[in-house]
């Protein structure tokens, strides 16, 4: 990653879940003035400022936050990137102190998005008189159940079904498995949207949004916000030493979208840019999957936890199911897997969701998770993926 | 031909425009002349080899289901699917089999067909495609 670390001095997530009384400047302001805190800083020291959120990407929330929490003039990038948006608030901060840009930098991803129903639903158009060809195909009408679909549960229970085409061993109840394993984990964090631990019956039995994936097989819309703060070396070791001691080294932060590939215009490719951007982290860190303590990827559904297990190189190619019936990816297992709970009970408010799987890495690599503490980590890796595609991958390090 | 010659054959509409109505029916892609990659909207150059000329070939009216999905959300389930046409994906819903994961299966073989939408105020039939199981 060049001669110069980044470490993350300050980090904070708001629970996830429904916030009726707080909009979204309160929410990015509740995680900011937390993150400051943490790094025991102020708006003053902050250096470039990269702001994620995806509802209202036109509204310039970055600068609504600075008139809430502190206006100095500093460069504001607000960015949205899909479900990849905070990675990428993350990355701006990121090159930019890398850049030499500044000194610090603060990434934050807010959303609000509780009520809003499941990603990607849309209402049915309305009907005219007579057939009017429209859009990209020519179409007469919502391709929407036409011509296959476009939903989020849809596309993502086709992600996975493709994986198992592919290599087999799949079923309903294997991905409901995976399911239970997230809830199961979700128990203890206190953060999370939803704490409450399903039987794999109550899993399966529950109301049927995309075959395979039932309602707890799907993450939850919610509203949250998640803040950070970067600074190179020579800002770290400036910081008292309390803050240094608690500093985490980013040891790889990539961002990749997908390259061409045979069918991606048929069904979005999750996996080729996922498996790009873990090759070039595992490169930037020097380290192999083999080294990671914890691993938080991007649960959407659960049939995409299942593909990114490959993806991620967690396990042999085509080693997914045998990955997850070993017991791997429980909390207790050799490698554990979105011990947050993940996106299905944590909740996916978008733009906050690719900086808090950072922010759980760091709460576990400092020893301060709590009840879910994955003990004596020091290596683990957050993975973050948005359709069309963007997909990010940091591998954070706990300092020698 | 005069408009309203013109008028009085056209008939049919079909639901998208790489939908090709006729005798047999067929999808259409544009193909990149160089790398053969296919599309089925417009591009200004490939997006697997930049080459920017492209020419209009018949995709394979029948393929083997790689991946599925029964979408329940609406008043009608349905099956969404990618169909794996001689080298071609196509992105469809599987119609003439009951939704559900005990009759739809990865790998089973499948062909194009068409069906009417209605017609409009105008008279102009609507023909959509689906794929069903092969006979
Ligand atoms: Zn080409």
């Amino acid at each position: 990653m060049g001669s110069e670390d980044i470490w993350i001095i300050g980090s904070n997530m708001t629970k996830f879940g429904k916030h009726p009384e707080k909009d979204v400047v309160d929410l990015a302001s509740e995680a900011s003035v937390a993150a400051l805190r943490d790094a025991e800083m102020t708006m003053s020291d902050i250096g470039v400022l990269g702001v994620g959120n995806l509802m209202n990407a036109g509204a310039g929330i970055g600068q609504q936050l600075q008139k809430q929490i502190g206006q100095t003039g500093v460069p504001v990038f607000n960015v949205s990137n899909a479900c990849a948006t905070g990675a990428t608030a993350l990355r701006v901060a990121i090159m930019a102190v890398k850049a030499g840009e500044a000194d610090v930098g603060m990434a934050v991803g807010v959303e609000k998005l509780a009520g809003a129903g499941l990603l990607g639903q849309r209402g049915p158009k309305p009907q005219s008189e007579t057939w009017e060809p429209s859009g990209r195909f020519g179409a007469i009408g919502s391709t929407e159940g036409r011509i296959g679909t476009n939903i989020m549960p849809g596309v993502f229970a086709q992600v996975g079904m493709e994986y198992g085409h592919k290599y087999g061993g799949t079923s309903f109840e294997l991905f409901a498995r995976i399911s239970e394993k997230n809830h199961a984990h979700s128990t203890l964090n206190p953060l999370a949207a939803y704490q409450k631990r399903f039987t794999l019956d109550e899993i399966m039995n529950d109301v049927m949004i995309a075959y395979p994936n039932t309602r707890p097989m799907c993450s939850g819309n919610c509203d949250g916000a998640a803040a950070m703060i970067v600074v190179n070396d020579e800002k770290k070791k400036s910081m008292p030493a309390e803050v240094q001691k608690r500093a985490i080294k980013i040891s790889a932060s990539v961002l990749t979208s997908d390259p061409w590939e045979e069918g991606c215009q048929i069904l979005p490719d999750v996996n080729t840019l996922t498996r790009n951007a873990a090759t070039q982290a595992y490169e930037q860190a020097g380290i192999g999957p083999e080294d990671l303590d914890l691993v938080e990827l991007h649960d959407c559904f659960a049939t995409a936890e299942l593909v990114h297990y490959d993806n991620l190189m967690l396990c042999e190619q085509g080693g997914a199911v045998d990955f997850f019936e070993s017991g791997a990816p429980w909390r207790d297992g050799t490698k554990p897997v979105n011990v947050s709970g993940g996106l299905q009970s944590k909740g996916h408010p978008i733009a906050a969701t690719g900086i808090a799987n950072i922010h759980e890495i760091v709460m576990h690599l400092r020893g301060e998770a709590g009840d879910r503490q994955i003990e004596g980590a020091k290596v683990g890796l957050a993975h973050v993926i948005g359709l069309g595609s963007a997909c990010g991958v940091h591998i954070l390090e706990k300092a020698a | 031909m005069n408009e309203s010659d013109n008028t009085a054959l056209i008939k049919q509409i079909p639901f998208v425009d790489y939908l090709v109505l006729g005798e047999e029916p067929y999808l259409m892609a544009n193909e990149c002349n160089q790398c053969q990659a296919r599309y089925f909207d417009r591009r200004n150059a490939c997006s697997c080899c930049f080459g920017d000329q492209f020419t209009k070939v018949k995709v394979a009216s029948s393929g083997v289901v790689t991946s599925f999905t029964i979408v329940e959300m609406g008043p009608v389930p349905y099956v969404s699917a990618v169909v794996d046409c001689d080298g071609t994906p196509v992105r469809c819903t599987l119609i003439g089999v009951d939704p559900t994961p005990e009759k739809v299966q990865l790998g089973m073989s499948v062909e194009l067909t068409t069906y009417s939408m209605g017609e409009d105020s105008e008279g102009t039939e609507a023909i959509a495609f689906g794929f069903t199981p092969a006979q």
